[in-house]
């Protein structure tokens, strides 16, 4: 286990080293483009003498290493901002202020991120079981008539961008069958009940898109591990077909389907921006795409940033995940 | 009753008819050995008889009978109950054969409850008793493990575990060694021996190797594609085949005692290795393949370096021709050190498949090294290519064709030509010809030798085959963990060999007559209880 | 005798070569939704390569407003029926501004497969090249690479995509930004497959050999590492064109993608939703249009797969797209 252990910290290690590398290229591409960065930085509505705050505010007379040094330093020990009149501290994890709205970007994470993860893990837990349940079934029905239908059905799945399956659910469910009232977004620890109700929709749109991918690879590393030189062997030995394809051909999925769902989870964020602009959620989603119309650019790299910090903590915990399944895996 | 009987078998796959009106029958207790050359169809047998071929598309005719159950009119749940409790079966591959996933005592007992409906905890012990029985030492313990923790040789008792664990009339076993080294390989021989001794049940051996089946059974059943070429007793069939398809297998089958006509050999040094070492990986994963090889080749000989798997054989032949720098130590090349590669120092692959790029002709890879060289003359180049086609026995006008339309023995007579293309003194022989049946075998090596002879080229066969490597050399060096532990001319150490592990290794060489065989399974016994 | 019996046996899957394109056409063939699917791709591309010819034709183009088309005391809702299908506006008009359809959904073909081929031939060259660099380079340029590849292949596309967008000065021509873009954030996955295959091509015997013939690296890589790169190249090329057509819609629905007034079916479908009722071949229109394409771009990527690779294909019969190569 000592093993285990060591493989770890060493993930761990990485996960860091990768989130630092990451802010480098987000530092470098969004605060070393040519042009004003203080102007841009601070929005087109700006006057002289607040863009030449924000300016001193990012220190654009350093060095770019030291600028980005500062940054740094905000995100791990906060920072002091000046806004003209007072001194403000912003604690860390400081992630600057938006200048359009003069709130700090970390806060308005903070309050917009509930949403986002209500969203993204329930999704999960219902793709996770539609996919690899409607893989798991067309393995085992294979070769028949029900495993076209399914395939076919996992086919127009693939195939919908996840903003028209949005789009036809409301019309269709909201709209002309009234089954579900529009999406809302109620707050948990309000009433559990609304939270889940309101947010059955959004669940099921971004889940049914991600469950197709599921459903596929699931299908394909079973049948892949069907092919198997050990499958033949337990066939040899009298082994049922329910056994085999249940026990042998699903264990040898389990570690391809974990895999993916930390490869997926970046992609499902991205869905999760597209459901939370169509249904009006409160989202980061929504609050990104807001933000990039009108160029708040400190909050566009805060969100990215923390986007960032969420994927490569999907992919940490997904690695050891898969370590753990695949204990054929050289840890290193 | 006969245990199985066969009668008039064909099965066909689309259009090709991988066994053709075979007939044989075995009876309780004995043992015979199906051998063939690939696509004889010989594994195709051993599947029909357990009804495999269910499904798959293939077309079954003829009867098959084993173990009073007729295979081919059985129901699913009929054959289910026949396979693994009347009739087991042991594959190749003992590592892809078992699932990477689980225990090896928990799939040993998932086979026994399957037949025996059995609680989960006997059947665990089950398990356990059958994993001792075939000398997996601490077996309480070791069924915990999976396969990828197991060794080669420790993972095929496994397997043959899990035959017994219902302790089956008839046990199938489909060249269960041939992934095994040449030590191994004797210890799962003798296990297979002293089982059938005390169970008493019959056993079918499928096998490529004629000294495997000689070591291990009573009859033996040639097959040649398809059919029956000659079957009966295994000394009578070996030790005086009737057909002439036997007798050409026979001839062409190495034989570990037999001297070789020494080749000319001069006092010339070509090729010369001093202290070569070669490490993989960093820091505590550091792994040291070759550790302190020094050894001279001279011109117009050949010198096998034979040795196991791990042994090292092949990263010093890589070093060699330069495809790897040795960590230490230095390669010269008459009389001057060199690095990297050098033209005249070429390489004979083992893989006739991956030697060749599939999307060139045989011709353009033959004349690469004429226009590395800077031969710009297309006329020039065309005619050495034909004239070396023609050397190593296919027809110049192959020029054009492509890797795929060729078999494994003449891809690897193109490869030879590509390194004669290059005019080299010195050729670097990766097993070359441990992909190819033996009748092909014996002739690229022919061939390798009448070109050394013509063209005085100094040879180095690595080969884990001890009969083909004394077959070639005039000198061999033992190879073990990266050391050579013997070395000198053929005839000595393989007559008088000095080192315990060079004695082990020819121990271990199965024999083509009965009675050597048992002899050398008594030696073997020796050398393991010294 | 047995060398014979060998060759008839040697597996069709080793079987590539010159003769390596025609046996892909034949089993392309052999795959009937490939081929429907194939045509489909044919008619779309031509639709798009035609639309000035198409919209001539119909007599419209896909900018001008016809405010006499929509009533504008009902909200802007389409006068007639089926949302003003006639024969001057073969598709109907836009609520509000009265643009004709046809003109717009073929315009906006153009977008889609134009930025869509754009973003994986970006993506393609990107990858290939860190690919094969990271392969055959020494252990630190490898490390790098592979690092980079790594992150760029674990953050969102889209929030990448979207944050980017947000920098980059408006004056840019923005389909080419947006595919410019999408290539940009998305050739991690390329990369790393280019980087294995080359690893594992490069162990392989025949390109040790060419070393011995006393070719250089250049040489090899050019004949005997790039051919052999090819099929697994195509295959992925193959799946990214449907999945980047379904990112420029995403991004031009979000309004951050092609802007008004060129027409994309992403940005049409933004405010169909409010429209379903009085003109749902408004939503129906792009959302069909887009179904169809990446069904049919899918389909033909996997036939693409089943040819260029048949063993694999033989056992999966529909491989994994995105994600296979997660873990190898």
């Amino acid at each position: 286990m000592s093993g285990f252990a060591g493989f770890a910290v060493r993930r761990t290690v990485a996960a860091v080293l990768t989130l630092l590398a990451l802010s480098v290229i987000i530092y470098v591409v969004f605060y070393a483009t040519p042009g004003n960065v203080a102007q841009i930085t601070c929005g087109p509505r700006c006057s002289p003498e607040q863009v030449h705050q924000v300016a001193q505010q990012l220190r654009l007379d350093d060095p770019l290493y030291l600028r980005y040094w500062h940054f740094l330093e905000g995100i791990v020990v906060g920072q002091d901002y000046s806004t003209g009149t007072s001194v403000e501290h912003c604690s860390a994890p400081c992630l600057g202020q938006s200048y359009q709205s003069d709130q700090q970007v970390m806060q308005i994470i903070l309050t917009k991120l509930p949403v986002s993860l209500s969203l993204v893990i329930g999704a999960m837990v219902l793709w996770l079981l539609l996919g690899v349940g409607t893989g798991i079934l067309s393995a085992w029905r294979r070769g028949r008539l029900s495993e076209r239908v399914l395939t076919g059905i996992t086919l127009a799945g693939l195939s919908t961008p996840v903003f028209v399956i949005g789009l036809v659910l409301m019309i269709v469910v909201c709209g002309q069958l009234e089954l579900l009232p529009f999406p809302e977004y109620v707050s948990f620890s309000d009433d559990p009940e609304q939270w889940a109700w309101g947010l059955l929709l959004p669940w099921l749109t971004l889940a049914l898109g991600e469950a197709a991918y599921f459903a596929r690879l699931t299908r394909a590393s079973m049948l892949e591990t069907l092919a198997e030189d050990h499958i033949r062997t337990f066939r040899a030995y009298g082994v049922g077909e329910r056994s085999i394809v249940g026990r042998h051909a699903l264990r040898g999925a389990l570690a391809p389907i974990i895999a993916l769902n930390a490869n997926d989870f970046g992609s499902a964020v991205g869905g999760a921006v597209l459901i939370e602009s169509l249904f009006g959620l409160p989202g980061i989603g929504q609050e990104l795409v807001h933000a990039v119309n009108v160029v708040d650019l400190p909050v566009v790299v805060g969100m990215v940033l923390v986007i960032g910090f969420f994927v490569v903590l999907a992919n940490a915990v997904a690695d050891v995940l898969y370590a753990l399944a695949d204990r054929r895996v050289v840890l290193t | 009753m006969s245990l199985v009987q066969v009668t008039d078998l064909t099965v066909e796959f689309g259009d090709l008819r991988a066994v053709d009106g075979l007939s044989f029958e075995l009876a309780p207790g004995a043992a015979l050995a199906l051998v063939g050359e690939s696509g004889s169809g010989k594994s195709t047998v051993a599947s029909a008889l357990l009804g495999l071929h269910r499904g798959t598309g293939a077309r079954v005719g003829g009867s098959i009978e084993v173990a009073g159950t007729d295979v081919r009119k059985a129901s699913d749940e009929e054959l289910r109950r026949l396979r693994g409790a009347k009739a087991a079966m042991v594959f190749q591959d003992p590592l892809s054969s078992l699932d990477p996933y689980y225990a090896i005592g928990d799939q040993i007992a998932e086979v026994y409850r399957v037949h025996t409906r059995v609680s989960r905890r006997v059947s665990r012990a089950r398990a356990v008793e059958v994993l001792d029985r075939v000398g997996i030492p601490d077996a309480q313990r070791r069924s915990r493990s999976r396969p990828h923790e197991f060794s080669g040789g420790m993972r095929q008792r496994a397997l043959i575990a899990m035959a017994l664990a219902c302790e089956p009339e008839l046990l199938i076993a489909d060249e269960p060694t041939t992934a095994l080294d040449v030590t191994v390989q004797a210890q799962i021989l003798d296990l297979l021996h002293t089982l059938r001794e005390e169970t008493g049940m019959g056993l079918l051996l499928v096998t490529h190797d004629v000294g495997v089946a000689a070591e291990s059974v009573d009859r033996v059943l040639v097959m040649q594609h398809g059919r029956v070429v000659e079957q009966g007793p295994v000394a009578a069939v070996l030790g005086a085949p009737a057909e002439a398809y036997t007798r050409e297998l026979m001839a062409a089958v190495p034989r570990v005692d037999d001297r070789r006509t020494p080749s000319e050999a001069s006092d010339e040094v070509v090729l010369e290795a001093t202290g070569l070492r070669r490490e993989f990986g960093r820091g505590k994963r550091t792994f040291r393949a070759v550790d302190d090889v020094s050894l001279t080749i001279h011109r117009g000989e050949t010198l096998g370096v034979v040795g196991e798997s791990g042994s090292g054989k092949t990263t010093l032949g890589r070093m060699l021709v330069g495809l790897l720098e040795p960590t230490a130590g230095e390669v010269r090349y008459d009389g001057h050190a060199r690095v990297g590669v050098n033209p005249a120092v070429q390489m004979v692959f083992q893989d006739p498949v991956s030697s060749l790029n599939p999307r060139r002709s045989v011709g353009e890879s033959i004349a690469d090294p004429l226009r590395a060289r800077g031969e710009r003359d297309e006329k020039a180049i065309r005619g050495r290519v034909r004239e070396l086609l023609e050397r190593v026995g296919l027809e110049g006008a192959h020029y054009d064709r492509y890797p795929h339309e060729f078999s494994g023995g003449q891809r690897q007579r193109v490869g030879i030509a590509r390194a004669l293309a290059a005019d080299p003194r010195v050729i670097v022989c990766d097993e070359p010809v441990s992909a190819l049946d033996v009748t092909t075998q014996a002739q690229v090596v022919a061939l390798l030798g009448e070109l050394q002879r013509e063209l005085g080229l100094a040879l180095v066969f690595v080969a884990h085959d001890l009969a083909v490597v004394r077959q070639v050399s005039d000198r061999v060096a033992v190879m073990r963990g990266g050391r050579i532990v013997e070395s000198g001319p053929a005839d000595e150490v393989y007559d008088n060999p000095q080192d315990p592990y060079t004695k082990q290794l020819l121990a271990a060489v199965p024999a083509l007559d009965p009675q050597v065989a048992a002899r050398r399974r008594a030696e073997r016994r020796e050398l393991a209880a010294a | 005798m047995s060398e014979a019996l060998v060759a008839t046996q040697v597996p069709e899957a080793d079987a590539s070569g010159t003769s390596g394109a025609r046996q892909f056409w034949r089993r392309l063939r052999a795959q009937r939704a490939a081929l429907v699917a194939a045509a489909v791709v044919a008619l779309l591309v031509l639709v798009a390569l035609a639309a000035p010819l198409l919209t001539a034709i119909e007599g419209q183009d896909p900018t001008t407003y016809h405010p006499s088309l929509v009533d504008s005391a009902r909200g802007g809702v389409p006068i007639g029926s089926f949302g003003g299908i006639s024969g001057d506006h073969w598709l109907g008009v836009e609520p509000q501004t009265g643009r004709d359809l046809f003109a717009r959904l073929v315009y906006g073909a153009r977008v889609s497969l134009g930025v869509a081929l754009a973003a994986t031939a970006v993506q393609v060259l990107l990858g290939v090249v860190v690919g094969v660099a990271s392969a055959l380079g020494n252990r630190w340029v490898d490390q790098l690479l592979s690092r980079i590849a790594d992150i760029i292949v674990a953050m969102p596309l889209m929030i990448m995509a979207l944050a980017l967008l947000a920098v980059v000065p408006g004056s840019f021509p923005r389909p080419v930004l947006v595919a410019l873009i999408i290539g940009f954030v998305a050739w991690g996955t390329i990369a790393k497959i280019t980087r294995a295959a080359t690893l594992t091509l490069k162990e392989l015997d025949y390109v040790s050999a060419a070393r011995l013939s006393g070719w250089g690296t250049w040489r090899i890589a050019r004949r005997e590492l790039l051919p052999g790169l090819a099929a697994p190249i195509i295959t992925y090329a193959a799946l990214m064109v449907p999945a980047n057509i379904t990112i420029e819609a995403a991004l031009s629905f979000l309004g951050v993608g092609v802007k008004p007034p060129t027409p994309s079916w992403g940005q049409m479908l933004t405010s169909a939703n409010v429209w379903y009722q009085a003109a749902p071949q408004y939503l129906l229109l792009p959302a069909g249009a887009l179904f169809v394409t990446v069904l049919a771009l899918t389909v033909l990527g996997d036939g693409i797969r089943t040819a260029l690779d048949p063993r694999a294909a033989s056992r999966l019969r529909v491989g994994t797209g995105r994600g296979q190569e997660a873990k190898s």
